[in-house]
């Protein structure tokens, strides 16, 4: 029994935090959130080291790796605000591996692994999916629900740019309207995945106003001492740690269940989708609350923290949807076992 | 990253569970005597099997079971609903401080009848006027002919009407700073000078007790760490308080929320969506009690030690104990008002979860100062 990353995968973790950190620091996350734009050059350069295929199998281009090193790979992602169409393009290659027939996958997933297509996905209510991260700029676009499937290629698709609170990201409107063919396996393995990717970039969001907000607490002084010394502000930033910390637990356990005991994926999948949804959010709020006025500013950087929280909780469904998934799902595990 | 269990985690965890399926102990008998004799012959079966101080050395009579050991019983322990043996303040605070602190001499004369429920143990910590803030506490020992003679109060003593002994921390020198004038006895309740008042709680029952203590004696040889040393003495005591709760309050909350399920189904109930959303809700809390307890396991196999981020478990359990009971109470409506049903005592007992072994309060602080580095006030 053991919790913690094998040498390798904190390899992975400790190169991807510095990289990122060398890579994006703020000013430039700010400056391409301005532009409405995203790095090229890093995309080009993370492709070359692999990353968007990481959990891709070898046989498709990828590194072969699983669910732990994706999410691994996220939680950083999401710490440093990563201004790539990483999240987008890795969403769609988890479902059309889950799903993808073998020519599919030959088809797609090379190219998503070597960042040269482009993939975006989303989930889709009533013919339409209404935010689609990167679909604008897509090779292919996977469309769910809980029982279609369908992949179209960008220009095929009905899609609509949307200008969302999340300025650091492109999202749009899709609706295939029959266009696209529909995947030939069970995509709801890859649907948990595609979850349980957003809650692993939520933890990465949640630990960077977290570690904003304590930062803040130490250094800001009021009536003499620093505001971190008192327990209305000590005690809140206890409570981002309570909650940042489960969701890292539920999304490493999810990840592991993925790789390691795929049957109980649906359960643990929507289990960390639903605590990082609510524990994102609430963990930048209270950050925000911690840092008083200077917070509210648009020249604060935490606001693109609130903001990609809140947008990441309703992607690949909201913590509600996902708690009724755990309602049913955990009712059904009861009774399996009983029987 | 493997969180199956290894063959012999998993051995072990099949043999205990199939001797607790053909020893459990059933139900407590009603009657406080019935029941504590009850507990008693539980806990002298629980010996006999090797499981009595289980996570003692080997060479005290324990198992020296490792730290996923410790996990796995307190779990298995939880899923069979076992009643916890009678001497369980001695078995996970007593015998661990001896071990640790005592001489030799204090292990061979208090250790066995710990482990054996022939020695009753009791906690001798909290006072009316020092609560959370333990250092201050004010019962006096002054030494005497060569021995102490100890006046004072102490409060929520468990069992102390059934104790032998007394984890006692006392103040032996009131002109130092008040951490540095504390002093650890093993006081014994059997002595006239030590009066036994029960305390009654607001579910009815006397779980604990008040103790006063008019010039009590204690001999010298009964020091533990040396005088002036009880504040780090007790710290030990506290921390194996914390430690030890995690994966058997996780299995615990999980019983629960079993049962509490059950009931949503027989009232229909969980076809109501707001009960549906606190159910999810509380299943997802309670996985996460599991998960980070195996997740702190795992840095403290580490590093040799619990961290500070032990704290978080309790804080954690305390709130979701307490959430479990009142989705409870209000599935039962108005029959929730009722005296007789175990969600009411639930109810009820849960506010005290949030204090006791640490309020929520102080874990908060110990959060914010010891792994957050935040400044201190005081």
């Amino acid at each position: 029994m053991n919790f913690d990353f094998s040498d390798d995968q904190q390899a992975i973790k400790r190169t991807a935090k510095d990289l990122l950190a060398d890579r994006f620091k703020f000013e430039r996350v700010r400056e391409l959130a301005e532009a409405s734009a995203y790095d090229d050059d890093a995309w080009k350069e993370l492709s070359q080291l692999g990353w968007p295929g990481i959990f891709i199998d070898e046989e498709h281009g990828g590194q072969g790796l699983g669910m732990v090193e994706l999410v691994i790979l996220l939680e950083e992602l999401g710490y440093a605000l990563a201004p790539i169409p990483f999240l987008s393009n890795a969403t769609a290659g988890l479902i059309i591996q889950a799903a993808g027939s073998d020519e599919q996958k030959a088809r797609w997933l090379p190219g998503i692994a070597s960042g040269e297509l482009r993939g975006a996905a989303g989930l889709v209510r009533q013919g339409e999916a209404k935010l689609v991260p990167d679909a604008d700029s897509a090779d292919v676009i996977v469309l769910c629900s809980s029982d279609e499937r369908t992949v179209v290629e960008r220009l095929a698709a009905d899609v609509q740019p949307v200008a969302t609170m999340d300025t650091t990201r492109h999202f749009a409107r899709v609706r295939a309207d029959g266009a696209g063919e529909a995947l030939e396996g069970d995509h709801r393995q890859g649907m948990s995945c595609a979850a349980l990717a957003v809650a692993a970039e939520l933890t990465g969001v949640a630990q960077r106003a977290l570690e904003m907000a304590v930062e803040y607490a130490r250094d800001r002084k009021q009536f003499g001492r620093p505001i971190g010394a008192y327990q209305a502000v000590s005690h809140r930033c206890a409570q981002m740690l309570l909650e940042t910390e489960g969701a890292r637990s539920a999304s490493y356990y999810a990840a592991w269940v993925a790789d390691a005991e795929p049957e109980l994926l649906a359960l643990a999948g929507s289990m960390a989708k639903a605590y990082a949804s609510d524990a994102g959010w609430r963990v930048c709020s209270s950050a925000l609350q911690v840092h008083g006025g200077i917070a509210f500013t648009w020249e604060h950087d935490l606001h693109f923290f609130l903001k990609r929280a809140k947008v990441d909780a309703l992607l690949w469904g909201s913590a509600a949807d996902h708690r009724e998934k755990v309602a049913d799902l955990s009712r059904a595990r009861e009774e399996a076992s009983v029987a | 990253m493997d969180l199956t269990l290894s063959p012999s985690e998993q051995a072990f965890r099949d043999e205990l569970r199939a001797w607790l399926a053909e020893n459990h102990p059933g139900e407590d008998p009603p009657g406080d005597d019935a029941a504590f004799e009850h507990r008693r012959g539980w806990q002298k079966r629980l010996f006999d099997a090797g499981y009595a101080g289980f996570s003692w050395p080997k060479e005290y009579g324990g198992r020296g079971a490792t730290l996923v050991e410790q996990a796995l019983f307190g779990e298995e322990m939880a899923r069979a609903k076992a009643p916890s043996p009678v001497n369980v303040l001695g078995m996970v605070m007593g015998g661990p401080v001896v071990i640790t602190h005592g001489t030799d001499a204090q292990k061979e004369r208090w250790l066995e009848p710990i482990l054996t429920g022939d020695e009753i143990w009791c906690q001798g910590f909290s006072e009316p006027e020092s609560g959370s803030d333990l250092a201050s506490l004010k019962t006096r020992a002054v030494k005497s002919n060569g021995e102490w003679i100890v006046t004072g109060q102490k409060v929520w003593t468990t069992y102390a009407h059934r104790a032998k002994w007394c984890m006692l921390v006392a103040r032996t020198d009131p002109d130092v700073p008040k951490h540095q004038g504390l002093t650890y006895f093993i006081m014994d309740m059997e002595q006239e000078e030590v009066q036994v008042r029960p305390l009654h709680q607001i579910t009815r029952e006397p779980e604990f007790n008040e103790l006063f203590m008019e010039e009590a004696r204690i001999p010298d040889e009964n020091v533990v760490g040396g005088v002036g040393n009880g504040w780090a003495v007790a710290i030990t005591t506290l921390m194996n308080e914390r430690a030890g709760l995690g994966a058997a309050s996780a299995a615990g909350v999980r019983i629960a929320l079993e049962e509490l399920k059950q009931l949503a189904r027989e009232r229909g109930a969980d076809e109501d969506p707001l009960i549906r959303q606190r159910l999810a809700q509380l299943t997802i809390e309670a996985e996460l009690l599991r998960l980070n307890s195996w997740r702190g396991l795992t840095q403290i196999m580490k590093r040799g030690v619990p961290g500070p981020e032990g704290s978080l478990p309790k804080w954690q359990w305390s709130e979701v104990n307490q959430a479990l009971s009142e989705v409870a109470v209000d599935i039962l409506g108005e029959e929730g008002a009722y005296w007789d049903s175990p969600w009411t005592y639930r109810l009820l007992r849960s506010r005290a979860n949030s204090i006791e072994g640490g309020t929520t309060e102080i874990l908060k602080n110990i959060v914010a100062e010891r792994v957050l580095g935040l400044p201190k006030l005081r």
